[in-house]
């Protein structure tokens, strides 16, 4: 466990700001506690200080995870974000796009969105923008990347893919021996 | 909606209850009860029916209004409407109990009933009269779904007046003939079961495998010793019917001869075999709501919405709900994925409950996968404080975390170190739970595997290991916490050298410690003895759950508060031969799993000479290797200090 160096930093704040945008700042000074990320065994995980400085005492071998994983880096030094953290960037999520029951099941079996399960889209989301996929009822589902911006999506085919698929909730049972 | 059909027939079948009854009774005289006590309280019960049979009567003419017969106040609870959801967090009635002696109830009055009709039955009116309560009664219940006027009309309609008295005798003629099939059936059980002859132990029937004659047996000896001096056949002593009575369950229920032994001599006879046949019934499906995430109420809405059926699981839980059937999957919904709840049974409240964790703890979970505890004490603690989640078993620490990360708690910590290292790992915690790993008798009904591979030795490995777990737990504590200073010990069998022998061990091993109550209202007290073993008083104090009663898994759960950090020294001879008695064996490894940390024999040896034991080297050479034999063993392996 060891606090991120700066170009690990660099990259994380990279793909996080993709969803919450300057809304980072929030995750780093926060009202109630000092919170800090962590890095251990290549996950990046997000905890209040008071619970990682209990944490110092495990040891590296025995130490799973503390507080929230955000997600990890790759062999090839790329970061990439897991849907653990789908609680923070909801909370500060800047697009969202909010899909109809009938769309619920197809994207938490991990498909992209299409355009007919579209409900709800925030205005003027960009192209490739992160977004936050919302049930009609508000409850995260996920985070994925737009394939076209709002305006564009008009024009589009019911069938056409509107999100392309980061993250879901799914992937709790899905990917319970590759997440953790 | 779902609560209409089980209403309509939880009145029919009360209705219909009395025609069904003869056949039944036709069949299954030769197993009921005991001929002698039915001629005793029959009469009682004939005019108690006879009550009941008008009651009813009364109860079914109007339409809609029966509500003296409590099925019907069952049968709207557990439906599903609308309106009963927002009663649904607390004023819940525990109707499956309740419901369930009052069918008992029913069945009698109209057993009851019949024999009144056929009583009176030659002085004509009487039994018309009875006749006709009951025909009514069936009547409403066939028609009631279809048209409901009809009743109405049928006493004024003359034709139908003509029919009923047609059937009327019919109904008499058959009742007649059951009631004197009946009557021979008995008399014949009366010559047989008055005196119940045991099976000699060359007898061929023990090699018998009918598993109907096994269980007829089992009967018959149950009701022997419930009533041993006078049912008693000659000079059998209570042995030999006890030794055959294990054997014939060993059977019956396929569990082996160790077990068996150690779970019947926990209950009484009747309760004992009451306990084996619950433990293959399933258990209900159970969720708790994870209220750092959603409440109990708009929960069961949205998954009611999804065609669930379920109820709130009791009064003494605000965040359980117990599921009856579903048609999607309970564990993959959305709200699932999304943390809303968690599969978990009802029994593993209980520990989290007497615990009670308080905002701004910290506290341990020490075996915590698959972390349906943990989460409860984060939701509990509401995401402030610390929760440490450790699991010994590092596979199992997967879904632990996959647990906490979906239920969205933020102030867990993961590790995975074996629950004996703990109080040297981090210490000082405000309370502790320690749910041990156990042989899991009270989860028969999970994991049947367990009525067979459980020897003697699993029972005495698993027991050591439990009071080196409950010391290292009662260490972790800080005496000094201004809210807390509590551990709490439970375990998910029912075995009493699992439980109350553990407790009783730290009790002793640990006199800074005392009993508290668990602030659980339901349960049965634990054992002050039990057999030949007697322990410390205040262990009523803890509670033990059994499925046959509590309609969960069977349990156990103890609550500690530690007074003080020192752990205060007795006079040591004393202390020890004490504990000799009961335990030898692992009071020499907790002693040397302590003695390891400095490791070498040196100083184990000086150690032994501190405390005043006096034994000569021969002998310690004999418990060295003894710890190290139990050190290779399975489920005992300490990870070796680095830096010793």
């Amino acid at each position: 466990m060891r606090p991120l160096t700066e170009l690990e930093t660099k990259t994380f704040f990279e793909k996080l700001a993709k969803y919450i945008g300057r809304n980072i700042t929030h995750l780093i000074d926060r009202g109630d506690e000092t919170y800090c990320f962590r890095l251990h065994r290549d996950r990046v995980y997000y905890v209040s200080e008071s619970v990682m400085r209990k944490a110092t005492s495990v040891g590296r071998d025995q130490l799973i995870s503390l507080g929230i994983c955000f997600g990890k880096f790759t062999k090839t030094g790329k970061f990439r974000m897991h849907v653990t953290c789908l609680d923070y960037i909801a909370q500060y999520a800047k697009h969202k796009v909010w899909i109809k029951p009938n769309g619920e099941m197809p994207f938490l079996y991990g498909n992209h969105v299409v355009k007919a399960h579209i409900g709800r889209v925030t205005e003027d989301t960009p192209e490739h923008q992160g977004v936050i996929v919302y049930s009609m009822t508000d409850v995260p589902l996920g985070f994925g990347v737009t394939a076209r911006s709002t305006s564009d999506t008009r024009k589009m085919e019911p069938t056409a893919i509107v999100v392309f698929h980061q993250a879901d909730i799914g992937e709790y049972l899905r990917q319970e021996d590759t997440l953790f | 909606m779902a609560g209409r059909p089980a209403t309509k027939k939880g009145a029919n079948k009360a209705a219909a209850a009395p025609p069904a009854q003869t056949n039944n009774k036709r069949k299954s005289n030769p197993s009921k009860e005991p001929s002698s006590k039915k001629a005793k309280v029959a009469p009682v019960a004939t005019k108690a029916a006879a009550k009941g049979g008008k009651k009813s009567a009364k109860a079914a003419a109007p339409q809609d209004d029966s509500e003296d017969d409590e099925s019907w106040a069952y049968g709207a609870v557990s439906g599903s409407d609308d309106s009963e959801i927002e009663e649904m967090d607390d004023e819940f009635v525990s109707a499956e109990e309740g419901s369930d002696i009052e069918v008992g109830a029913l069945d009698d009055d109209f057993l009851g009933d019949e024999f009144a009709e056929s009583d009176e039955e030659s002085k004509g009116p009487g039994a018309a009269m009875f006749g006709s309560d009951d025909e009514n009664d069936e009547e409403q219940g066939e028609e009631e779904e279809d048209e409901e006027d009809i009743f109405a009309s049928n006493s004024e309609d003359s034709d139908d007046d003509d029919m009923e008295a047609k059937s009327r005798k019919l109904d008499a003629a058959a009742l007649a003939e059951a009631e004197e099939a009946e009557a021979e059936l008995q008399t014949n059980i009366m010559l047989e079961s008055d005196k119940y002859v045991l099976p000699g132990d060359d007898h061929e029937i023990l090699q018998s495998t009918d598993l109907q004659v096994v269980q007829a047996r089992i009967q018959e000896i149950v009701r022997v010793l419930n009533n041993f001096r006078e049912m008693r056949e000659g000079n059998r002593s209570r042995n030999d019917y006890i030794s055959q009575l294990l054997k014939d369950l060993c059977l019956y229920y396929g569990y082996n001869e160790y077990l068996m032994e150690k779970l019947f001599y926990i209950f009484p006879v009747s309760e004992a075999i009451e306990f084996f046949e619950a433990n293959e019934v399933p258990r209900p499906v159970t969720i708790r709501t994870n209220t750092l995430k959603t409440r109990r109420r708009e929960l069961a809405q949205a998954l009611i919405n999804r065609g669930v059926n379920l109820d709130p699981v009791g009064k003494w839980s605000k965040v359980g709900l117990q599921v009856f059937d579903s048609p999607v999957p309970i564990g993959a919904t959305p709200e699932y994925l999304a943390g809303h709840y968690m599969l978990q049974a009802a029994s593993s409240f209980l520990p989290v409950m007497a615990l009670a964790p308080q905002e701004h703890e910290r506290v341990l979970d020490m075996a915590s996968a698959p972390g349906g505890k943990s989460t409860y004490i984060a939701a509990l603690l509401k995401n402030t404080g610390m929760v440490f989640a450790n699991d010994a078993n590092k596979d199992r620490t997967k879904s632990l975390v996959a647990n906490i990360h979906r239920l969205g708690v933020k102030n867990a910590v993961v590790c995975n170190y074996d629950g004996r290292e703990f109080p040297g790992v981090i210490g000082g915690f405000d309370r502790v739970l320690l749910d041990a790993p156990c042989s899991g008798t009270g989860v028969i009904s999970k994991d049947a595997s367990v009525k067979t591979n459980k020897s003697e030795q699993d029972f005495q490995m698993l027991s050591q290991l439990q009071k080196q777990l409950v010391l290292a737990a009662i260490d972790s504590v800080d005496a000094g916490s201004k809210t807390g200073g509590y551990i709490v010990y439970s375990t998910c069998s029912v075995c009493v050298d699992e439980n109350e022998d553990v407790v009783n061990y730290a009790l002793k091993k640990r006199p800074n410690v005392k009993l508290v109550s668990t602030g659980l209202d339901f349960g049965k007290e634990g054992f002050t003895r039990f057999r030949e073993k007697v322990f410390h008083p205040s262990i009523s104090l803890t509670r033990r759950y059994y499925p046959h009663m509590h309609n969960m898994d069977g349990f156990y759960v103890a609550k500690f508060k530690k007074v003080s950090n020192k752990i205060p020294k007795k006079e040591d001879n004393v202390d020890l031969d004490e504990e000799e008695e009961f335990t030898p064996i692992v009071e020499e490894s907790g002693k040397r799993n302590r003695g390891k940390k400095s490791s070498g024999a040196a100083k184990v040896a000086e150690e032994v000479a501190e405390i005043g034991f006096n034994a000569d080297e021969d002998e310690e050479l004999i418990r060295a290797s003894q710890a190290k034999l139990l050190q290779t063993q399975k489920g005992i392996k300490l990870r070796p200090k680095k830096t010793a």
